[in-house]
């Protein structure tokens, strides 16, 4: 391993800028001539609009232009589209309402985009939409998700009869039936997943500049895939041509999949830039419309249901899921409930019959679309949930029933589509059990109980499907895109290096892992090494950032890339040194010709590749760059085992995390403290999904009651613990590198570990999230009632 | 429209403003300074802090008219002579940031933490001193572990 190669704790190379006040988000750039947009925004969660006057706010100070969706579709803007088709269990196409960027006749959450003014500043946009008068009928709104489908429940969209989208399924019903019928033991929960609201502290941002001169759009904006959104933008929107149309997405602030989506304002800024006579047209999200607006995460009501022998071996897992996707249907939104979902309920265990039922539903609150995990952690939940509650109904210890019935052969095939190729589930638990001393937890439990305190312990054996991928295996299921990933390799005369990738890093940290990748193969430093990405005109295709997709399939891409630079260096190296090219061997940055002295150092044969005195051929042309596609052979299985302990005070409620140790097989790991850092966010969001996050409407209302920082719950320093990680290692065979991924793995793995964990210590079956000292307050209080009444 | 001067990372700046204009709008529109980030609007991500004479003040929440003689530093002005502040050299040493959105008022935040609380300041307090600065990426294990480092370097 070299200094800076795979393997590598290396700092960051990206760090400078954005520790010196340097980085470069959309926020930060100002084009001259800017003008400001302020969208008005609707009060109601469903109404319908009878007249929009707008002749006031016309006429206000600095006022340049107010739109509405009349405007929008009259210059043939369309409407927002979902890129993955699913269809109900009747063959039936799942049933999609309009979603235009500016409302059209109704408006269907808070938030719901009314009006576009655009002006000379921000304040004077802000202060004139007040001067737009909208004439609203207000009608009944449906907020709750098991709820949505009722009889008489207000329709939100005309399309979907009882808000239903699709009535989709997975599995064999008959034969998961048939196991269950021979259980000699069944566990059942009712798990409510809570839905949350990503909030990247980047609030989403957009530019939108029209160049009259050139017929040509530019698009400054907060994307995980700038590539996705011109391509959604041009042939779905219709704002202007793949080719008349440039997206940047320079610095961005975090997204955890809520800047995956392709939203109304970065197509209105771009639409308004031209309807205004060119002058660029800047929009930065406060932070109530994050809230209001970025797509919110899982949101999910479900009855599930485990088989169990005798012994102990789970025979059969069923679900019902109803998943709210909101009062749109954002880009992604229906495979996270379906094939992000379903496809990942055997969790780490060998279980023949599995079936599952999932009814997507409208509701009139803000779009659900994919959020860290996206499908997986809920689909965690449920397996990790049902399976530690068995083994306490069953008298057996969590870590010997998971043990049980683990996979130990791989490929192993799933009831639910996944071939899972490579993985030690044992060496993980045993790991963690070790690293968490969970032979010690008994007496640490006697010792809590004497403080007056309640200790608990709790497993989450997570798996996930990262990449998602391959292209064909996705459209099969219904998706609109391949998921393959594009890398291109410039190698410069001086032999510096500039990568270019359809990735997007939006505090991964590409530019250094990428860099090592390119330092090991190259023989060359990370400093010689650029990473381009983020922008349509410099890098020609990609699928973005999303999916723990980057390494596996990102950075293959680049490997393979490389692959052809090394072979056409070495033609280069063999004519310099009069050898046959088979002689030619590539080592550490250095051609050397078998068997001789002769050697070429990397940079000199790409100086000779530019100077091209070595008489080039036809089928052997001058320069150094190379590109590659690369479509994976399947998912990667990223898996492993979190233990959390907490120590719950039952006079407050109050749960302190007191120790957590997470085990995870990534395969390869290309640089350690990166992928801790990943870890770590990843923990944090999921204990913040346990503990402190939920997002809340009023159920009558459907405003939202939890539209802010005062209300909204972010997990903070003081809620977290310092974690204890570690890490076993398989590779995974469907890319040379061996990479599965590590982005999402905290975030699906925690909140059972947590909930695990805090119902062992209060010594109930469930309690709800998040587990705020109010609701475990009460728990304690009905577990102690209950005590005494027994 | 009012002006306002003040000195901002050494150097003496003035230029008109609206009574309602905040702190980090004026460092940010008018003097260009965009290292100071807003990633909220109810005073609580902490993405804006910048010391204002030697304290953490969240510019989001001062207006620049009452910051009129007053000393600034931002994140620009924190490495002296090209040297980084021992803070920003252990944020990046250890992995303290990833996104980068709310690392200069973490940045800033952490300076005044140690200022107030020493050199050897303890674990558990640095995190409920950081209870006004969010951070979505990290889970703060290693912006802890960054503090602590800077501290004693400080």
């Amino acid at each position: 391993m070299s200094d800076t190669g795979i393997g590598a704790r290396v700092a960051r190379k990206e760090d400078h800028r954005f520790i010196t006040g340097n980085g470069r988000y959309t926020d930060d750039i100002n084009l001259p001539k800017q003008a400001y947009a302020y969208f008005l925004r609707s009060p109601h969660a469903h109404a319908e609009i009878k007249k929009i006057d707008t002749k006031k706010a016309q006429k206000a100070d600095g006022v340049l232009g107010v739109f509405t969706g009349d405007d929008t579709s009259a210059d043939g803007i369309g409407g927002l589209i979902c890129g993955w088709m699913i269809h109900s269990k009747d063959g039936s196409p799942m049933k999609a309402g309009p979603h235009p960027v500016l409302a059209q006749g109704k408006v269907r959450y808070v938030g719901d985009h009314v009006a576009v003014v655009v002006a000379e500043t921000y304040q004077q946009a802000k202060s004139a939409a007040e001067l737009i008068n909208v004439s609203y009928k207000e009608l009944d709104a449906v907020v709750e998700t098991a709820k949505a489908q009722s009889r008489g429940a207000p329709k939100v969209h005309d399309e979907a009869a009882r808000n239903t989208i699709f009535e989709w399924e997975l599995g064999d019903k008959a034969a998961t039936d048939a196991a269950f019928d021979k259980a000699a033991h069944v566990t059942k929960l009712d798990i409510v997943n809570n839905r949350l609201i990503p909030n990247a502290i980047e609030p989403r941002a957009a530019i939108g500049s029209y160049d009259r001169g050139e017929d040509h759009f530019t698009l400054y904006t907060t994307s995980q895939n700038p590539h996705v959104a011109r391509l959604v933008i041009a042939a779905f929107v219709g704002v202007a041509p793949e080719h008349k149309l440039r997206v940047i997405a320079p610095d961005v602030g975090g997204g955890f999949g809520s800047k995956i989506f392709i939203y109304a304002e970065e197509v209105v800024c771009l639409w308004a830039s031209k309807k205004i006579g060119g002058r660029p047209v800047k929009w930065t999200g406060e932070r109530s419309e994050s809230f209001m607006a970025d797509a919110h995460g899982r949101d999910h009501v479900t009855k599930a249901e485990l088989a169990l022998d005798g012994e102990g071996k789970i025979l059969g897992l069923r679900a019902k899921t109803i998943a709210n996707l909101g009062a749109y249907m954002s880009t992604f939104s229906s495979s996270v409930p379906t094939y992000l979902y379903a496809t990942l309920l055997s969790g780490q265990y060998n279980i023949a019959n599995i079936y599952c039922e999932v009814d997507a539903v409208y509701t009139n609150t803000a779009p659900v679309d994919a959020y860290r995990g996206a499908g997986r952690p809920e689909a965690t939940f449920v397996v990790e949930r049902l399976v530690e509650t068995a083994a306490r109904e069953m008298n057996i210890d969590p870590a010997e029933l998971r043990r049980r019935n683990f996979v130990k052969e791989f490929p192993h095939q799933t009831p639910v589509i996944m071939c899972y190729d490579a993985g030690d589930y044992d060496a993980s638990l045993d790991k963690a059990l070790e690293l968490a001393d969970y032979s010690g937890f008994d007496a640490r439990r006697k010792s809590s109980e004497k403080k007056g305190k309640l200790r608990g312990i709790g497993f989450s054996n997570y798996i996930e499907a990262c990449g998602i991928a391959p292209s064909a295996a996705v459209g099969s299921l219904g998706a609109g895109v391949g998921l393959w990933e594009s890398a291109e390799v410039r190698v410069n005369p001086t032999g510096n290096v500039e990568i270019l990738t359809g990735s997007h890093s939006h505090g991964q940290g590409h530019e250094t892992t990428f860099a090592q990748l390119v330092s090991d193969r190259l023989g060359i430093g990370i400093d010689q090494v650029q990473i381009v990405h983020g922008d349509t005109d410099k890098v020609q295709f990609g699928m973005g950032t999303y999916g723990s997709r980057s390494g596996a399939v990102g950075m293959t891409a680049i490997d393979k890339a490389l692959d052809k630079i090394e072979a056409k260096a070495k033609k280069v190296a063999a004519h310099m040194m009069e050898a046959s090219e088979g002689d030619i061997e590539f080592k550490e940055g250095s051609f050397t010709v078998k068997g001789t002295d002769k050697a070429m150092a990397f940079g000199e044969v790409a100086l000779a590749a530019y100077v091209a005195h070595y008489a080039p051929t036809d089928d052997f042309e001058p320069g150094l760059k190379e590109g590659a596609f690369h479509d994976p052979s399947n998912f990667t299985f990223p898996a492993g085992c979190h233990i959390c302990e907490v120590e719950i005070d039952p006079d407050t409620g109050v749960t302190e995390i007191v120790n957590w140790t997470a085990v995870d097989d990534f395969g390869t790991v290309i640089n350690p403290m990166i992928v801790e850092g990943q870890v770590h966010g990843g923990i944090a969001q999921g204990v913040g999904q346990a503990l402190t996050e939920g997002c809340v409407y009023d159920t009558d209302s459907g405003q939202l009651l939890t539209g802010s920082y005062m209300d909204y719950c972010m997990p903070r320093a003081g809620d977290l613990p310092s974690f204890q990680l570690g890490f076993t290692e398989t590779k995974c065979p469907s890319n040379p590198l061996g990479l599965k991924g590590c982005g999402e793995a905290g975030a699906i793995a925690a909140p059972a570990a947590l909930m695990n964990a805090i119902t062992d210590a209060v010594g109930v079956n469930d309690i709800a999230m998040p587990a705020s000292p109010q609701t475990v307050w009460q728990a304690v209080q009905s577990a102690s009632s209950k005590q005494a009444a027994e | 429209m009012p002006t306002v001067s003040m000195k901002v990372n050494g150097d003496t700046v003035s230029g008109e403003v609206e009574g309602r204009t905040l702190l980090v709008e004026f460092l940010r529109d008018t003097l260009g300074l965009t290292g100071t980030h807003v990633g909220c609007d109810t005073s609580q991500c902490g993405a804006c802090v910048v010391h204002v004479d030697g304290k953490a003040v969240k510019a989001c929440t001062a207006l620049a008219l009452a910051c009129e003689g007053q000393s600034v530093t931002t994140i620009e002005g924190l490495a002296k002579n090209g040297a980084l502040h021992p803070m920003q050299e252990a944020f990046r040493e250890n992995h303290g940031l990833q996104c980068g959105f709310c690392t200069p008022g973490m940045i800033m935040s952490a300076v005044d933490i140690v200022k107030r609380n020493g050199k050897k300041v303890k674990e558990a307090t640095i995190r409920a001193e950081l209870d006004g600065n969010i951070c979505r990426c990290t889970g703060y294990h290693n912006i802890v572990k960054a503090i602590q480092d800077g501290a004693s370097k400080m």
